[in-house]
């Protein structure tokens, strides 16, 4: 086989080995019955906290093997395919290591960060499968410099066809080349929609004006339509563009720093534990 | 009494060094140069371009000093030692005819003076002179026929002239930050690369650049006063729709260079075949076939500063009747030393001597190119049983036996069953032809003498001797059929065969006969692949490829003497040619022959049966090949559907290979979200190989072509890849960063962060030609593809990936 996902990595080896997690958790928390009730503090509880602990110090080891290209250890895809999996099974693993007690306290915080962070991880799978194939369709074989460079030629072609048509005419002309945005801040970004579009406007106000021209301009006054049609579409698909990379990028910023915040959470969780003792 | 005893046509290394001795040893002599400067070919260097003194082995014998350096320093050093030797130079003096021979030479210059001498020495180098417009203001100074950096110009509407891929690279470029017009004599580019042919109508279609077609340049003028836009003059272009005039700031003119070989040939001097890199076949004294007229330099096949510059004084030395030891004796000696040692210490021309009577094939070399021949290659004495190289092995390099004997295993799943060849014989020439993989595992024999020839020497060789040529594609036609259709058909049953047997070339894209078409004969593939494609529903639809070592025209066996399908070649594309009847009667006679036929007969409906029911695959297989799949060997593809443009991959490429990414993701094609990024394919036959004058460009065991460090940064592959993948970089050995100070501070470079800022403050940095190299010395392969975090990057083979199956499964 030369080509498969992360999902299917090695044949789904990540998938079963946090199967066999899953279980394996699921039976000895189902057999054992400690006196006071499951927790944290008995035998299994122990287990399973350093077993998790040890899986969240995995997880995070991902960013760091990310970044050493130099590593001939295993491929950065089955270490994604073993980050999404254990990641899932961590679930399960917290869950039973806390016997299901929670409450206001510091563990808790740090089970709720963990929460946070795989739930962030979850949505950034649905982005990584749904995304880059709309951005394909998307781009027809463009990129998005080439769609800003045919843009700013639109621009010249739009004035070129106003230059004999009213200054108002001009004016929005202007403000389309000088104003349209593309991107802009990260809500704007994430939307997908060019936001008061000045070449949307400029159309309209061509659109609007074009009944009150005189006849001698009908010509170029269609002709500049044209262009700001087209221009438009190329805004709408620039933008959503900018669309699709934002929602493959944004939910990294959650999940990294929390994964950190999640980290000295879990210290602090352990080292009270010790204190208790 | 002739004008001067000695003339040098071209100022280049080896005529300048010539002149410069022979000024030294107080001859009569002249040296005539077109331009108004030394050197030309050195002087269009780029800027402050590092020059290297390849091979450094090789001792400098010359008047004029030359040690690595930059191009002005060099430039320099010359201009004085030249003046200070009393050179005698003649600027601006363009030679065109030169008639005559030994004691009685007449040279006529562009102007129309006519100079005599008994002997000449060209040196006009390989470069040619740059085409001019020809018209009225071509030479104003808005007018330029070359350009270094086209960000230099900012805010211009310039005008660029030409349909080659200098002229689009340029216009492209351009384009940041000027207007641009082109200007094209014909109605499309089909003459340039494919990317550039691509990137140039997109630039079209989207008005990033306006073109005018089937434009002639009728005339330029400067204004007297710059227009209130700023353009200083104007270009006035005959167009189908008659005269139009474009204002403009600047006309760049890439109209191409006059190859010298025309030039040359009207001076009476013979090419040995008309392939663009035979050398003319001169003597040991660098005499041509006109006594009296010597070569030197780049023209004479020598493509180096230094040994153009040591030709130059040896020429003279030649010319004198002094007969100097050439230069490079001193490298043949070190090379021959092992085996003189043990053989009575036999003298580099015993050596010589001896080789040219074990080894026919190379008896038709002349001991200039043999010299040279042997200078490139190595002189290897492998104890009894070493391997020489494996089957499947992806080196190219001949082998030519001296002496003793080498053992070929036959059979992969036989490692016993051998033949032996001996004294006399040569090996290799199957990789070297069709650029695949060795096809046989060789052992040495006893007492085993070998001649290891890279492949830039031997093909050199087999298009300047056409004896060479002639008998090294006779073996590869015998042991083709052998390989792949008869292999137990007995060699004088072949050999009737292979009399009516030619070879034919293809054109990317032509084709070899048409579904339907009347015919025969067989086509072996040799070099390159094809594509066979079949009309459903009206549609041409292709059903498979076929990489070298294949053959088509199968079912003429049977009697069928219509085709059966269309068949095209994917890439240029050389075929061995049987006649139907010949190849009947072979089948006819060994049934061997007819069953195997049979076999892939059989296989190939199977193929079709599928392909039909899938035209997807089809369409892919199409798509692929017109990106130049079809000759790789090795390619990146990207699935779309999977990439989530993290840039992880360029990132991992340019941390690994000092801060310099020798992939761009995001450009190149996408069909059905395969995407091919501009990245190398690591081609059968690498035409980045052609012209790189130190031979750096090699390819490893495993199919890796790479650049070596003894690139000298000339540019020459960059221009040949057809598929853009080459870079010209800083390289600084330097390029560090650290994971640790940038996760825990944000100090200094991330990882994968390509800051060439930082590259260009290392003084020892140097400008060379960067490529993937497979990351060949990296344990667990491509850092691309193990960085890639989703599996979307991944390397395939062409010819198993472009399979029905494979296909299916993608
Ligand atoms: C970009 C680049 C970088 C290179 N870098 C290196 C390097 O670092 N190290 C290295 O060793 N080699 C390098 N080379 C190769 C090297 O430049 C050539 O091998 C070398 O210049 C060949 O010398 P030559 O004397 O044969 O001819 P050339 O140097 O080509 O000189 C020919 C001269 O003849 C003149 N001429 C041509 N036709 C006529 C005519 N009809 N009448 C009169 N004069 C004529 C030309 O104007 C020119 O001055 C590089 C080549 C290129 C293109
Ligand atoms: C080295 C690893 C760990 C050790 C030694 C450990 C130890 C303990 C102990 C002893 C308790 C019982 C405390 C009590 O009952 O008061 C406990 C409870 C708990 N632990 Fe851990 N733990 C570890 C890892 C984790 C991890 C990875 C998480 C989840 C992110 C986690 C979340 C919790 C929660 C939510 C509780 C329940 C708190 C409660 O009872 O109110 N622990 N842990
Ligand atoms: C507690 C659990 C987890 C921790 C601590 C954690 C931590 C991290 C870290 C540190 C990174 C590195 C990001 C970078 O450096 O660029 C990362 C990346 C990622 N994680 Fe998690 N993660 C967890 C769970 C999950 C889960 C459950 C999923 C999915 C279901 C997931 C999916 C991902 C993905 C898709 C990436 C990005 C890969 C890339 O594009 O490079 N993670 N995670
Ligand atoms: S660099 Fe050479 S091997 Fe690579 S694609 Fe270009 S021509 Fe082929
Ligand atoms: S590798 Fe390329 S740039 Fe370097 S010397 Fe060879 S042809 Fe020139």
């Amino acid at each position: 086989m030369m080509h498969q996902s992360l999902f299917v990595y090695s044949g789904y080896r990540y998938f079963k080995l946090s199967m066999l997690l899953i279980i394996a958790s699921v039976v000895a928390y189902a057999i054992h019955a400690p006196v006071d009730g499951p927790n944290g503090g008995t035998w299994l509880g122990y287990t399973l906290g350093g077993l998790g602990a040890f899986l969240i110090l995995l997880l995070m080891w991902f960013g760091i093997r990310k970044r050493s290209y130099k590593s001939s250890m295993g491929k950065v895809e089955g270490w994604l395919s073993a980050h999404v999996y254990l990641g899932l099974a961590l679930i399960v693993i917290a869950t039973l290591h806390a016997g299901f007690q929670v409450g206001w306290n510091l563990h808790t915080l740090a089970y709720v960060l963990m929460f946070i962070v795989i739930f962030s991880g979850i949505f950034g799978v649905y982005a990584y499968l749904r995304y880059p194939e709309l951005m394909t369709k998307n781009r027809r074989g463009n990129t998005l410099e080439l769609m800003l460079i045919e843009m700013s030629e639109l621009d010249r072609e739009c004035r070129e066809a106003a230059s004999q048509l009213t200054d108002e005419i001009n004016k929005c002309i202007l403000e389309s080349s000088e104003k349209t945005k593309i991107g802009g801040s990260i809500r704007q970004q994430l939307s997908g929609r060019p936001q008061n579009c000045a070449t949307q406007a400029a159309f309209n106000k061509v659109t609007e004006l074009n009944k009150s021209l005189p006849k001698e301009m009908a010509d170029d006054a269609s002709r500049l339509m044209t262009l700001l049609g087209k221009k438009c579409e190329l805004v709408q698909r620039a933008c959503r563009d900018v669309q699709y990379k934002a929602m493959m990028d944004i939910w990294l910023y959650f999940h990294v720093p929390l994964s950190f915040a999640l980290l000295a959470a879990l210290i602090a969780h352990v080292v009270s534990i010790f204190f208790y003792w | 009494m002739a004008d001067f005893k000695i003339a040098i046509v071209g100022s280049g290394p080896g005529g300048m060094s010539a002149a410069a001795h022979a000024a030294e040893l107080g001859i009569s002599h002249v040296l005539l140069e077109s331009t108004d400067h030394l050197s030309d070919t050195i002087y269009k260097y780029q800027k402050g371009k590092h020059v290297m003194d390849e091979p450094q082995v090789l001792p400098l014998r010359s008047p004029l000093d030359f040690v690595a350096g930059t191009r002005e320093h060099i430039l320099e050093v010359w201009n004085t030692q030249v003046a200070g030797h009393n050179t005698n130079v003649k600027y601006n003096t363009e030679v065109t005819e030169i008639s005559g021979s030994k004691g009685d030479f007449t040279i006529k210059t562009k102007s129309g003076e006519t100079i005599t001498a008994e002997f000449v020495v060209m040196g006009i180098g390989l470069q040619g002179n740059l085409r001019k417009l020809g018209v009225e203001g071509e030479d104003l100074d808005m007018v330029q026929y070359q350009l270094d950096d086209p960000d230099e110009y900012a805010d211009e509407t310039i005008v660029v002239i030409g349909a080659g891929d200098a002229a689009i690279e340029n216009a492209l470029a351009l384009t940041k930050q000027n207007t641009v017009i082109i200007v094209n004599r014909k109605d499309e580019f089909s003459r340039a690369k494919q990317g550039n042919e691509d990137g140039i109508n997109k630039a079209i279609d989207t008005n990033v650049i306006e073109p005018y077609y089937n434009s002639n340049t009728v005339r330029v003028e400067q204004f007297d006063t710059p227009l209130g836009s700023g353009e200083i003059g104007k270009i006035v272009l005959a167009t189908k729709n008659g005269e139009a005039e474009v204002n403009c700031h600047r006309i760049i003119a890439r109209l191409g260079a006059i190859a010298p070989r025309r030039f040359v040939q009207s001076c009476g001097i013979e090419f040995p075949s008309d392939d663009p890199a035979a050398v003319p076949a001169l003597t040991n004294q660098y005499e041509s076939n006109v006594s009296g007229l010597y070569i030197v330099g780049a023209l004479a096949g020598y493509p180096l500063i230094k040994s153009a510059m040591n030709q130059g004084y040896e020429v003279i030395e030649f010319i004198e009747g002094n007969d100097v030891e050439p230069a490079d004796e001193p490298l043949l000696k070190e090379k021959f030393r092992k085996f003189s040692a043990r053989n009575k210490n036999m003298s580099v021309n015993d050596v010589l001597d001896m080789i040219t009577t074990n080894v026919p094939l190379l008896s038709g070399l002349t001991t200039l190119q043999l010299r040279e021949f042997m200078i490139d290659s190595d002189m290897r004495t492998p104890a009894e049983g070493e391997i020489i190289f494996e089957r499947n092995d992806f080196t190219n390099t001949f082998y030519s036996i001296v002496s003793g004997e080498v053992q070929v295993q036959i059979n992969p799943k036989d490692p016993s069953q051998r033949i032996s060849l001996s004294k006399g014989a040569f090996f290799g020439e199957m990789s070297l032809i069709s650029g695949h993989r060795r096809s046989a595992t060789i052992l040495a024999g006893r007492n085993c003498v070998l001649i290891e020839t890279p492949r830039r020497s031997m093909n050199k060789t087999i298009s300047s001797v056409e004896s060479v040529k002639r008998v090294i594609d006779e073996a590869f036609l015998m042991r083709a059929l052998q390989a792949k259709i008869a292999p137990n058909t007995p060699v004088e049953k072949l050999q009737s065969v292979i009399s009516t047997a030619t070879l034919k070339s293809f054109k990317a894209g032509e084709v070899l006969f048409n579904e339907g078409d009347e015919g025969d004969s067989l086509h072996l593939v040799r070099v390159g692949s094809l594509t066979v494609s079949k009309t459903v529903g009206g549609k041409e639809v292709v059903l498979s490829y076929l990489p070298a070592g294949n053959y088509v025209g199968e079912m003429a066996l049977f009697g069928d003497s219509h085709r059966s399908a269309t068949i095209r070649a994917a890439v240029a594309t050389e075929t061995i040619c049987l006649d139907g009847d010949a190849f009947r009667k072979l089948a006819d006679e060994d049934d061997d022959v007819r069953k195997r036929v049979q076999e892939v007969i059989d296989s190939r409906k199977q193929v079709n049966v599928q392909m039909e029911d899938n035209s997807d695959s089809g369409t892919i297989i199409s798509f692929l090949v017109e990106q130049g799949l079809g000759e790789a060997t090795d390619v990146l593809l990207i699935d779309e559907s999977l990439c989530v443009r993290c840039d992880n991959c360029e990132k991992a490429c340019a941390e690994t290979h000092y801060g310099t990414s020798r992939l761009d993701r995001e450009a190149g094609p996408t069909f059905a979200s395969i995407h091919v990024p501009t990245s190398c394919r690591h081609c059968e036959h690498p035409h980045c190989m052609q012209d790189c004058p130190p031979d750096a460009i090699h390819r490893a065991e495993n199919g890796e072509v790479y650049i070596a460090n003894n690139c000298i940064g000339c540019g020459n592959c960059q221009r040949n890849c057809p598929y853009g993948v080459i870079q010209m970089a800083m390289v600084s050995k330097k390029h560090k960063s650290s994971l640790v100070s940038w996760l825990l501070t944000g100090a200094g470079l991330a990882p994968g962060d390509c800051n060439l800022k930082k590259a260009k403050q290392d003084p020892d940095a140097k400008k060379m030609a960067v490529k993937c190299d497979m990351c060949k010395d990296m344990p667990g392969g491509p850092s691309c593809v193990r960085a890639c975090p989703t599996g979307a990057a991944i390397r395939v083979n062409p010819s198993e990936f472009m399979s029905v199956t494979n296909l299916e499964n993608y």
